[in-house]
């Protein structure tokens, strides 16, 4: 059979299954980039805090999770969620296995990887707010809610747009290893579609183009996000 | 936890970690020669080249990681020309792929941070050793090698270490490294937390001492920026 029967939309093709998958990684993407910002924003709030507690714990969470290899992160979630569950269960009084779903395990690792290093692109991003911004919502009167929301908030998702824009595609090549957990995301169909029609080459090297397509279209809406978060500023 | 069992899945794991450091070691110091020339590629000049530099880095910089090493172990045994060619020995030892690919994708990452070394090297020490009358190798080996080698060393340690943990990944191409010895005891003892929690502790260990060695590295290449004994 030719690649492109086995790439079309036909009764034999993969195409379509190759395109559902694509859309679960960016599902799954999505999901884990912003469980990664909560857990970095929290990571670098409380290093910015100056309380030792809070920082040492953050900075030990950011320092773990960036020395141990994604794949292990993600076998410990996954294995260790449905451990987790399944002890819960039983001391509720329900017998046998309690699996977690494979997309919430599969985001909650590509989360807590992406938390690690997005705690950096706040922190950094919040230095970046100039000291008399900050000064001034305090002598106008601003309570500490308003200023984070009117001020700080949007300067630092300003501030942290191309940061975040590499942890974006970090996590989408992350999302691929969630594979071995069995979701149905691209690398997973591409391996399911390899295995049936033996035609491995075919479909690695075209999961691996669609992961290009995802990539560079990203690389585009973070730039536009860039050049629109900052037409308010003086270019140098 | 079982202490006797920690102990068991220590040895069990500091066996295969000879296996993920060759690993390491060969795949960096390969990424490493292909990354010298991609990057002479892009400051070539040449047109082609150049290009050729640009989608060799954009390719393998945004396809994962474990589709590059599945493309090259699954997909290229699959055509008959390969296994009947001289190269099959080769390209059918799971670890040779595994080196091959994590190399292939390592020198993507590293001729990006060669560029930026060498686009750091100021130019008025390049002009001020062009007066003294160097030029041409020794120009490149007195003057700019060292200033690159000296600006890349950091960004370089954070590429080293992010190899270490993408070596995790062949244990997916059927190679005994310390992931699969982990994933091994998890499924003959049904023990969910401690095989992945000693890989864990083993693997950080590892990139920690890797980062104090760059670290060390570096304090020792920059004399000139430590502060002066009082």
């Amino acid at each position: 059979m030719q690649w492109f029967d086995l790439l079309g939309f036909g009764p034999k093709g993969w195409g379509l299954a190759l395109l559902q998958g694509a859309g679960m990684t960016v599902l799954v993407s999505i999901a884990g980039l912003a469980i990664g910002a909560l857990l970095g924003s929290l990571v670098a709030w409380s290093r910015l805090s100056g309380s030792w507690m809070g920082g040492a714990l953050g900075e030990s969470y950011a320092a773990l999770f960036r020395g141990l290899p994604e794949l292990l992160i993600i076998y410990f979630v996954y294995f260790g969620s449905s451990g987790l569950l399944t002890a819960i269960g039983r001391a509720l009084g329900y017998e046998g296995f309690l699996g977690v779903p494979p997309f919430i395990a599969g985001a909650l690792a590509v989360g807590v990887i992406s938390g690690a290093y997005q705690a950096e692109v706040f922190r950094g991003a919040y230095r970046a707010i100039s000291r008399g911004e900050l000064e001034a919502a305090r002598a106008v009167g601003m309570g500490r809610w308003l200023m984070f929301r009117r001020i700080i908030a949007p300067q630092v998702l300003r501030f942290a747009i191309p940061g975040l824009g590499n942890l974006w595609q970090v996590a989408l090549k992350d999302s691929s290893l969630i594979s071995v957990t069995g979701l149905a995301e691209l690398m997973r169909e591409a391996q399911v579609a390899a295995g049936s029609t033996r035609q491995p080459f075919v479909f690695y090297v075209a999961g691996g183009a669609l992961y290009l397509v995802l990539t560079s279209i990203s690389d585009r809406v973070f730039e536009a996000a860039e050049r629109r978060a900052t037409r308010g500023m003086k270019r140098a | 936890m079982d202490f006797a069992f920690v102990v068991f899945c220590f040895q069990g794991l500091l066996a295969a970690l000879p296996i993920t450091l060759t690993i390491w070691a060969l795949s960096v110091a390969l990424g490493a020669l292909i990354a010298a020339g991609v990057t002479w590629m892009r400051a070539s000049g040449i047109r082609a080249l150049d290009l050729f530099a640009r989608g060799y880095i954009f390719v393998f910089r945004g396809v994962p990681l474990l589709v590059q090493l599945f493309v090259i172990y699954y997909g290229l045994s699959s055509f008959p020309a390969i296994r009947h060619s001289i190269l099959w020995p080769l390209l059918r030892d799971a670890p040779t792929c595994a080196v091959i690919s994590l190399a292939l994708c390592t020198a993507a990452y590293q001729s990006e941070i060669f560029r930026g070394a060498l686009a750091a090297v100021p130019a008025r020490e390049v002009e001020a050793a062009r007066a003294c009358g160097m030029s041409g190798f020794r120009l490149f080996r007195r003057i700019i090698l060292p200033i690159a080698l000296r600006q890349a060393l950091p960004a370089y340690s954070t590429e080293v270490i992010s190899m270490t943990k993408a070596t995790a990944l062949v244990s997916l191409v059927t190679i005994w490294d310390m992931m699969s010895v982990a994933l091994k005891i998890r499924n003959d003892t049904l023990v969910t937390y401690t095989p992945l929690l000693v890989a864990g502790v083993l693997y950080f260990v590892l990139n920690f001492v890797i980062a104090r060695v760059f670290i060390a590295v570096e304090n020792h290449l920059t004399p000139h920026l430590r502060a002066r004994p009082t």
